[in-house]
């Protein structure tokens, strides 16, 4: 009565594993966000979820799939979009200036069977295209002037690259979906501390430019004054030339003689002058 | 055998309130007003739970992915303190720019089963939008002037991007937290806007000597002018009286000589003349003598 549940427990618990593991080899969930190859002693014999332009989700081959338990394995892909990146790369172009190029490529692996084929995982085909990326992107940014780089035209050589590099992928069961430049800079050392001189002296001849204007327009504005100046002393004084002349020596002379004039001054007059006419007493 | 009924109702009643437990916290789901759930069932994509209390079968039949959709998430790039983020600009100058992108969810479903990793995709796409758009625009542009336009369109070419991902993505705009040029060429930078200070400081000089020549001439001739219409009225007066004013007031203050002498060349050894001025400090005498 005391060994007799707990024999009966064991046997519980041994059955309920084998049925779990059974159950675990037989039964897979597939998710969303996988696409699984079938693989029975090697070759592949089914694609579970794979990838369809447009499809919607609820929709998809994900979910509860059965397999003959321990002789199926399964290889998963995923299906999402994944990047590879592109090792630096110096690119020459056709006017002899280098460029470090730091680019990436979006894929997605649409065809897992050719992919197991070819490739059999999906580190390999990131392996894979990485190399060739670099190379096509070498190939033709080398055939390109440094400034087409720079301009909208950038757009025409990725999408060269993107259809040269498509063809490659679609061996692995993969398909590109876009090809960017991330990062295309001078490189350090020369190129760049020549850059920079370059930058350097423009900034210097602006600076010297700007200079030089504010001089003219300062210039210019004194100018302007003296015109403006000179217009209204002679629209007011040329009225009567005469007493202009008079008016202008009494200021003159009080100037030059008067109590705020530096210097000495003595002045000897004749009693013909004017000013001691009357001096005489007629 | 009471013992082992006891027994058996304690094992029962536990087994119950695990499976009520596993039911409380795996079927039932409290999604927050910002978030959306989504319930796959086995794997497959079943249905998006909406704000409010969400039920599902227990897992591992269904399992539920909170995700936050409202959440404004901030990419930086750039960051100052991790060294120069150097551009080509459309003139083959270099600029240093950080960023930061401000972006959420729109589509939880995409966001989940899209990309693989949806960070980084922002973060190279950003950089790469970045990049393509401050290549057509001048280096002053992307200093000044043109930043909110570089924005936006980064703003557009990455959503366009993204898009074409399928990725679920919204990106809410792009922020340009500092746009400066390289430090190996800041002092040239700053020489600039020292020359613009500079020549501003001509055009200010030259403007006062205007105002203040300006102001000198239409003083004097407003005054001239008032002069000349009282000499209007009465010419030959006037003239005489501002004669005489003037002489007095300039030979009042001075040492005279008259020479009365007809004939008599009014020649005097001036220095003499000077010399005994410098020596008398007091001119009354002479003034006098000439009174």
């Amino acid at each position: 009565m005391n060994g007799f549940p707990l024999r009966n427990g064991v046997v519980i618990a041994v059955v309920a594993t084998v049925l779990l593991i059974l159950m675990g080899s037989t039964f897979a969930v597939v998710p969303e966000t996988r696409q699984a190859v079938i693989v029975r002693f090697g070759e592949p014999v089914r694609i579970i979820n794979p990838y369809q332009p447009g499809e919607k989700f609820g929709q998809t081959g994900a979910g509860l799939h059965i397999r003959m338990p321990f002789t199926d394995q399964i290889v998963w892909i995923d299906k999402r979009i994944q990047s590879v990146e592109m090792d630096r790369q110096q690119v020459l172009s056709t006017d002899q200036l280098r460029l470090q190029v730091d680019a990436f490529a979006r894929y997605r692996i649409t065809d897992p069977l050719r992919m197991y084929i070819a490739a059999g995982s999906e580190e390999r085909v990131s392996e894979a295209l990485r190399p060739i990326l670099g190379s096509s992107l070498r190939n033709e940014l080398g055939k390109r002037q440094f400034a087409a780089l720079l301009s909208p035209e950038r757009g025409a050589v990725m999408d060269n690259i993107r259809i040269s590099l498509n063809r490659v992928a679609r061996q692995y069961g993969a398909q590109i979906i876009d090809v960017r430049i991330k990062r295309a800079d001078l490189p350090d050392g020369t190129p760049l501390q020549s850059a920079f001189e370059r930058m350097r002296t423009a900034r210097e001849q602006q600076a010297l430019t700007i200079r030089a204007q504010g001089a003219k327009q300062a210039q210019l504005i004194r100018a302007d004054a003296d015109a403006k100046a000179a217009e209204i002393y002679a629209t007011s004084f040329g009225k009567d030339p005469a007493f202009y002349d008079f008016y202008r020596a009494m200021q003159a002379y009080n100037v030059t003689f008067g109590s705020n004039a530096r210097g000495q001054t003595n002045v000897i007059l004749s009693p013909d002058n004017d000013f001691l006419r009357e001096f005489k007493g007629r | 055998m009471p013992g082992g009924g006891d027994r058996h109702s304690l094992w029962f009643w536990l087994a119950i309130g695990v499976a009520t437990l596993w039911l409380a916290t795996t079927s039932v789901h409290r999604i927050g007003p910002q978030e959306r759930g989504i319930v796959t069932a086995l794997g497959s994509f079943s249905r998006t739970l909406t704000p409010g209390i969400g039920l599902t079968l227990p897992a591992p039949l269904e399992r539920v992915k909170v995700i936050d959709v409202e959440e404004i998430r901030t990419i930086d790039i750039g960051a100052t303190g991790e060294g120069e983020k150097l551009m080509l600009t459309g003139d083959q100058n270099i600029i240093d720019l950080a960023y930061s992108v401000r972006w959420n969810i729109r589509s939880p479903e995409m966001y989940a089963f899209e990309i693989a990793e949806p960070e980084k995709t922002i973060g190279e796409v950003a950089e790469s939008a970045m990049r393509a758009v401050v290549a057509t625009v001048s280096l002053d542009d992307a200093l000044g002037a043109g930043r909110t336009m570089i924005e936006q369109q980064v703003r557009e070419r990455m959503q366009d991007i993204l898009d074409r991902y399928n990725s679920g993505i919204r990106v809410q705009g792009i922020a340009i937290k500092q746009a400066d040029p390289p430090a190996a060429v800041n002092d040239a930078f700053k020489e600039v806007s020292a020359a613009q200070q500079t020549a501003q400081t001509y055009r200010n000089e030259a403007q006062a000597y205007a105002q203040q020549l300006s102001a000198k001439a239409e003083g004097e001739a407003a005054a001239f002018d008032k002069v000349y219409a009282q000499y209007k009225l009465a010419p030959e007066v006037t003239r005489r009286r501002m004669y005489y004013e003037t002489m007095e007031q300039i030979l009042s203050g001075l040492d005279k000589t008259i020479i009365e002498a007809k004939g008599v060349t009014p020649y005097l050894p001036l220095p003499e003349v000077s010399r005994r001025a410098a020596q008398v400090p007091s001119v009354s005498s002479t003034q006098g003598a000439g009174q």
